[in-house]
This record gives C-alpha cells, sequence and structure tokens, in this order.
C-alpha cells in the first residue's frame, strides 16, 4: 500500500495502578502492552478479543479519553501529545455500544447533533449549524421531522445511527466503532452496518472495529488484530487470519463461534480453564496455560510477533 | 407423551394505553431429550412464553391457554403450593441477566444449596459436596473458595456459570435456558453450549433454548420455532429451516446473518417489529415483507400444516423443495 496512514500507533501500552492501601503497595494491571497499528482512509482495522482483552482500554487512547502511559500515537504524521488533545480531538470519534445510555434523554436529536458544532465550531451561525445537522440527518438514514424528537422515541437502530450522525458532524477521520452492533436485533444489525459500509465510501473514513462477534468481524473488516490479555497475538489481513489462523488462541476461538448452518461440521477445541488476571499475567506466553501445544519454553519466554503482512506471536507457527 | 404441550398461549399485559398482546396464541410441544430453540427478536414474545409457563408474571399480565401442561401436570389448575415443588426442580429456568437474578445479599453457595435443599432435603455436608460438584461441572475454578463469594465478587459470566448450576442442581426434568450465554465470550459459550447437550444426553432432559444467535441455534437445537410479535410464524428441524424456509421473516432474518452475505452489502428488512399501536389488521408482518399484497395486509394467516412448518403465511416460500424431499 502506497497510501500513507491516517493514524499510526506504535508501542502503545496503557498500565493502571489498581488497590494498594495503608499498608499494600498498588499494583500494576497491564491492561494493553506494546500494540502497533495503523490505520488507512476508507479501511476497517478490526479488533477482536474476549472480555478483559484490552479492547475497549485501546479505544480509550485511540480517542484520547486516556493517555497512553508508554508509546505513542501519530495522526496524519504528527505525533499526538496530550498538550495537543483538545484540537486533534475532533478528527477522532466514537460511537458507543449502547444506544440506550450514550444519548442524553433530554435533549433533542437537533441539539444532540449540534452540540459538537457548539462547543467546537463557535465560528458557525446557528442557521448553519442547524443546516449541517439537517444534512447529517439525511445522510444517515433519518428523516427531518426526526430533528426535533426525544431519543425515547426511537428504536434501537435508529439510535445508533443518531450516534453515527452526532459522531460523524466534526468531519473525523478515524471513526471507532465499539461494538457498535451488538446491542441491535439481527435485522437491524445488517442495516447499521449497510450505513457504515457507505458512509466509509463516501468520507473516506478510517474505522477502528472493536467486536467480540466475529462473523460481523468477518464481514466489515479489511485487517484485524486478535488480542489476548492486553497483547496483539495475531495480525493482518482479513482473508489471512480467518482462513489461515496461525495462533492456537485464534485457532480456538474460530472453531467456538457458532457457525449458522447446521449441516456445516467442525471439530471444535475445547479450551479449558480461565482468562488469568492481568493483574497476575503468567511470565511466558500469556496463553500458555490454556494452550494445548505449550511446551517449557512458552511458559518461560514471551514470544514475539513475526514480522511480515501475517503476524503471530506463537514459536510454533 | 411430549414433556411440555402448549396449546394457544397468550399473554396479556394491561398498561396505562389499553391492552398488549406480548403472546398470541402459541402452541408448543417439547419431547424428553429433546432441544427446542425459539429465536426471534426482542420484543417477539419469546421470554415472555415461557415466564408464563414458569409463573413468573406479574399480576399485570393475564395468560390464557387451552393447554399448559408439563410431565403430566395441567400448570394452569394447579394452586402455588403445588407449583413451588415443581418450579425449581423438574422445571427449571436459567435467566437473562445474571447480575440481576442473583439475590445480593448472600452468597452464590447458599443461593446454590437452598434449592438443594428446599427440593431434595440433602443434610450439610451432602449439600456441600454437590454445591461443589456442580461449580466443576459448569467449569468454575476453585469452587470450594468460589462457595462463599457474594454476585458483586464475581464476574458476569462466572455469575451466569452460578445460575446454570443452580437451575440444574435438582436435575430438571426440563430445562429453559432464556439467552444463557449472551453475557459469555464465545470461548465460555462453547464449554456452556457443550455442558447443556451433554447434560442432555446424560439425563434425558429437555432443553428450551431462547436465543437470538442463529449460529448458536444451528449448532446445537434440534427443532427451531421462529417467533414474531408474539406469534409463532414457523416451526421446523433445525436444518430443513437452514436449508428452505417458508415464511418470509425466516427467509429474511437467514439472509441478514452477515456469515451468509455474498457482497458487500447486506440484505437488510425494511421497518420494524410492529408496537401496540400499530399492529396490522392482517398478516404481523405484512408491513415488511417484500412479497406481501392486499390480501395480507387484511386477511390474517392462520397456521398451515406441519409439512409446511406451521407457516403462518398464505403464500409460503420454498415449497416446491417439500415435494422434492
Amino acid at each position: 500500500m502506497t497510501q500513507a496512514p491516517v493514524m499510526t500507533a506504535s508501542h502503545l501500552a496503557r498500565h493502571y495502578a489498581v488497590g494498594g492501601g495503608l499498608f499494600s503497595k498498588p499494583q500494576t494491571l497491564r491492561a494493553v502492552q506494546d500494540v502497533d497499528f495503523e490505520l488507512y482512509a476508507g479501511k476497517t482495522l478490526a479488533v477482536v478479543g474476549e472480555s478483559g482483552c484490552g479492547k475497549s482500554t485501546l479505544a480509550r487512547m485511540v480517542t484520547m479519553i486516556e493517555e497512553p502511559t508508554s508509546g505513542t500515537l501519530t495522526l496524519d504524521g504528527q505525533a499526538v501529545t496530550p498538550d495537543q488533545w483538545a484540537s486533534v480531538r475532533q478528527s477522532v470519534q466514537i460511537v458507543f455500544q449502547d444506544p440506550y445510555g450514550s444519548l442524553n434523554p433530554r435533549q433533542r436529536i437537533g441539539q444532540i447533533l449540534m452540540e459538537p458544532l457548539v462547543i467546537n465550531r463557535p465560528d458557525l451561525s446557528k442557521a448553519e449549524k442547524e443546516d449541517r445537522a439537517r444534512q447529517m440527518l439525511n445522510m444517515v438514514g433519518l428523516r427531518p421531522e426526526h430533528f426535533d424528537r426525544y431519543p425515547h422515541m426511537f428504536s434501537g437502530g435508529q439510535r445508533q445511527r443518531i450516534a453515527i450522525a452526532r459522531a460523524l458532524m466534526l468531519d473525523p477521520k478515524v471513526l471507532v466503532l465499539d461494538e457498535p452492533v451488538s446491542a441491535l436485533d439481527l435485522s437491524i444489525q445488517s442495516s447499521v452496518l449497510n450505513l457504515l459500509t457507505d458512509l466509509q465510501e463516501r468520507l473516506g473514513l478510517a474505522y477502528l472495529f472493536i467486536s467480540h462477534d466475529l462473523s460481523v468481524v468477518r464481514h466489515v473488516a479489511d485487517d484485524v488484530i486478535v488480542m489476548y490479555l492486553g497483547r496483539a497475538v495475531e495480525k493482518g489481513p482479513k482473508e489471512a487470519v480467518f482462513d489461515n489462523p496461525s495462533h492456537p488462541y485464534t485457532k480456538a476461538l474460530l472453531s467456538a463461534t457458532p457457525i449458522a448452518d447446521p449441516e456445516h461440521h467442525k471439530e471444535r477445541i475445547k479450551l479449558t480453564g480461565e482468562l488469568p488476571s492481568p493483574l497476575n499475567v503468567p511470565p511466558g506466553c500469556a496463553f500458555a496455560p490454556r494452550c494445548w501445544l505449550a511446551t517449557d519454553k512458552c511458559r518461560a519466554e514471551r514470544p514475539d510477533l513475526t514480522s511480515g503482512p501475517h503476524q503471530a506471536a506463537c514459536f510454533y507457527v | 407423551m411430549s414433556l411440555l404441550r402448549i396449546r394457544n398461549l397468550s399473554v396479556e399485559f394491561s398498561t396505562s394505553t389499553g391492552m398488549f398482546r406480548a403472546v398470541d396464541s402459541v402452541d408448543q410441544d417439547v419431547a424428553s431429550g429433546e432441544i427446542l430453540a425459539i429465536v426471534g427478536e426482542s420484543g417477539s414474545g419469546k421470554s415472555v412464553s415461557m415466564l408464563a409457563l414458569m409463573g413468573l408474571l406479574p399480576w399485570t399480565a393475564k395468560v390464557t391457554a387451552d393447554e399448559l401442561s408439563f410431565n403430566g401436570h395441567d400448570l394452569l389448575t394447579m394452586n402455588a403450593k403445588d407449583r413451588r415443588k415443581i418450579i425449581g426442580k423438574d422445571l427449571a429456568m436459567i435467566f437473562q441477566e445474571p447480575m440481576s437474578s442473583l439475590n445480593p445479599c448472600f452468597t452464590v453457595g447458599w443461593q446454590i444449596k437452598e434449592a438443594l435443599r428446599k427440593h431434595l432435603g440433602m443434610g450439610r455436608a451432602e449439600r456441600h459436596k454437590r454445591a461443589i460438584e456442580l461449580f466443576e461441572q459448569v467449569g468454575i475454578p476453585a469452587p470450594e473458595k468460589r462457595l462463599s463469594s457474594f454476585p458483586h465478587q464475581l464476574s458476569g459470566g462466572m455469575n451466569q456459570r452460578v445460575m446454570i448450576a443452580m437451575a440444574i442442581a435438582c436435575k430438571p426434568k426440563l430445562l429453559i435456558a432464556d439467552e444463557p450465554t449472551t453475557a459469555l465470550d464465545v470461548t465460555i459459550q462453547a464449554q456452556i453450549l457443550d455442558l447443556l447437550t451433554s447434560l442432555r444426553e446424560e439425563s434425558g432432559m429437555g432443553l428450551v433454548l431462547i436465543t437470538h444467535d442463529m449460529g448458536v441455534v444451528a449448532e446445537t437445537a434440534h427443532r427451531v420455532s421462529v417467533q414474531y410479535a408474539g406469534q409463532k410464524i414457523e416451526e421446523r428441524p433445525v436444518r430443513d429451516l437452514f436449508r428452505a424456509p417458508h415464511h418470509p421473516y425466516s427467509d429474511a432474518l437467514l439472509r441478514a446473518l452477515p456469515e451468509r452475505a455474498t457482497e458487500k452489502r447486506l440484505p437488510t428488512i425494511p421497518g420494524v417489529v410492529p408496537g401496540q399501536f400499530d399492529r396490522p389488521a392482517g398478516c404481523l408482518f405484512s408491513p415488511r415483507c417484500q412479497f406481501a399484497n392486499d390480501h395480507c395486509r387484511s386477511v390474517p394467516p392462520a397456521p398451515l400444516g406441519a409439512d409446511l412448518g406451521y407457516a403462518r403465511c398464505h403464500y409460503p416460500l420454498n415449497t416446491d423443495q417439500r415435494i422434492a424431499s
């Protein structure tokens, strides 16, 4: 790809200090460690993994809600540091999982959509702001009369459209989608996914798509990162990761995902055990305690991601 | 003889704006050792019909049925005291939200042992042993330690497993699982589904699986009942349904699955599920159906025969395949 990435992250990490009472030392929770990725205009990067793997922390760092403990984030070639956040934040917007919780029930749709402009674009007149909000409403497939309604009058799918419209009001370059369709019914899910596809084509947005639903990811993603306990364990183009998974965790994840075809038979890889606590990550490969291929080497040393377009962090790939 | 037999079950709620019909003349049979999946979107009445069966609906609900029998007991005429002896023992349910279904004031161990004490009359030591055994069965690590945890100290997935352990504690004859794996990660989901199917094989338990995940349905269920706006619109063996659905709604639902998509744009179903005030006169799906005509919009279709999966449709799809097979 010759195109320059919109956003690059290198060695991104976020640690939290937890606990720590009067006499005990706080422990460090390593939520995300050493994650690299690039986002390109018009492309979708999906992040998959189970709960507690650091997907949402990654989203919070990318949207500049949280400061990375270490590592750098660059937007259009410019390094992003907390002192520039205020000006850069406009270019990265987020759509949350639950459209019932993310819209203010006391605001009309028009107000919700105009609020980003009121705060960030004081140069626009009131009429201009309203005009932009109405255009956006049309763009996400809602009707003009919806402008003066309240969120409770809408269904889940329509609310998610409103949340997407709000995120697009400031013409962002990067849109972070944190489980955007997992709260929606199947018949609604497909229309929201179609909307996201259309908007990406029209506006050339870069998507960071966070999801645990592999069938959705397989449909929307261009590239995929599989995360386990805060680290990327596999990374590559969608086709490579789905058709030819190399890390044992990816294999297990794919085999555990139910396929909506009763005539499809597959061997399911049974994982035993639990996700270890992120406070107490095993010294070697984090997946070793649950892995059926693990050897003493895995338990002592941590494998790094291999190089090349399709990378995996495993000694035995 | 079937374990569970429901005929013409309707549930209405009295709301401030009039009666709302959540379940509309549903028939259902479940045999021992069978896995029936009930699928449908939110608001299709799948949970309400099973809560009605368990007698867990609030007083605002009006339950009517021609027949509601479980294992030879008539649940319609049974008094509350006799019902209590069956519910939780032979007829158990896994609820959707583990966080709000467990009592926050008691340890999970106390709650699971309560069922063993009330229904099976086990002694203290025996209860403790059985509780540990159950926790091991559902894959809770360090079960002995976990017994003395309160629900808020456990994660959602762990609480869900506690709920499952509680439901299977008395070896029920019929287990109703209401979205048992929605809150869980896929690897845990696979473990739980394996556990439920193996319990069925061992004890011949019947299982009703309420879900909206078509993947789970395809991999676990024997028979599928599709519900829409309170009505059962189609009921088929799982393979037949996925191969050639008869009702246009089932067809549209399957087409909307991302994994069945052939191109970047997914097929969609326009419109939304009808609510209390916009219930159509004819077929309930007619406003969203691409095949609907005036006949559909004015005359509600009655369920067709068993060979057409009891489809509530005037013009069922894929009928030629019935002749071919």
